[in-house]
């Protein structure tokens, strides 16, 4: 399966400025099907980026990120080449992982 | 019991010894990172998720309280046509900023998002978040152990927490 992380690192100088978009419903666990029927909540808690072995950005998530989260954000130290990890887990133990390149 | 105590002292000698080492290396950086606070720290904060009123949430992820700052830039659109994805970023100009969080006040939990930043990481994001009705959103930054904040208020047409 293709990964759900989508992620793009420019390197600028000493800055290296990340967008990601991550593949989730993030269900609030407040909203019907077409039956009446909760959609039980499923959404990212954790998401974390690693770069050369640091952590550089972590995010803990509650249910009012939207569908299909986008988060962005730069950082220092590292330049082009280097490469960058990303990983997620939701709330129902779910979890995905993958690296990128910085460009 | 005497069979399973046996084997912690050493164990316990040799994280220490590690431990040790890990802060002669923390010890050259400009800073030595403060203890993690709540939000600051690895853990989940379950419990400030779940929190209906802003000023609990608030309480629950820092154990303290913000004041108003103009060097919290909170960047939000007047009127969000679409509660279900609504651009919000942040960025400051405060020194040494450890986290950022979001918070929507009348959501049905007002703690929408809070993101660590570690030394190296300006102290800058933007995400997309979900408002359930027109209210205020709110940005906080930890800044050198003390939390600053910004709040502007979101109009929404359609809101995005479902109902």
């Amino acid at each position: 399966m293709a990964s759900s992380i989508r992620v793009r690192a420019t390197a600028s100088g000493d800055i290296t400025e990340v967008q990601a978009l991550i593949q989730h419903p993030m269900d609030t666990g407040l909203v019907k099907d077409s039956k009446g029927e909760v959609i039980p909540a499923h959404y990212i808690q954790k998401l974390k980026f690693e770069c050369n072995g640091k952590d550089v950005f972590v995010a803990n998530w509650g249910t009012a990120v939207s569908k299909d989260p986008y988060v962005k954000f730069s950082f220092k130290g590292a330049k082009k080449g280097d490469e960058l990890k990303i990983s997620w887990t939701d709330n129902k133990g779910a979890s995905d992982t993958t690296t990128a390149k910085i460009a | 019991m005497t069979m399973t105590t046996g084997p912690h002292p050493t164990r316990r000698l040799i994280l220490q010894g590690a431990a040790g080492v890990a802060l002669l290396g923390l010890g050259n950086l400009p800073f030595g990172s403060q203890p993690a606070r709540a939000a600051a720290n690895d853990k989940y904060p379950e419990e400030a998720f779940k929190l209906k009123n802003e000023a609990d949430a608030i309480k629950a992820l820092y154990g303290k309280t913000a004041e108003p700052s103009d060097k919290v830039k909170l960047d939000a659109p007047e009127i969000a046509e679409n509660g279900g994805v609504v651009p919000i970023s942040v960025t400051t100009t405060l020194d040494k900023v450890t986290s950022i969080s979001l918070f929507v006040a009348e959501n049905p939990n007002a703690l929408a998002a809070s993101y660590r930043i570690p030394e190296g990481t300006l102290p800058s994001v933007a995400n997309r978040l979900k408002m359930a009705k027109t209210t205020n959103v709110t940005a906080i930054v930890e800044a050198d152990g003390k939390l600053y904040s910004a709040t502007k208020e979101v109009k929404v047409t359609v809101g995005g927490c479902g109902g």
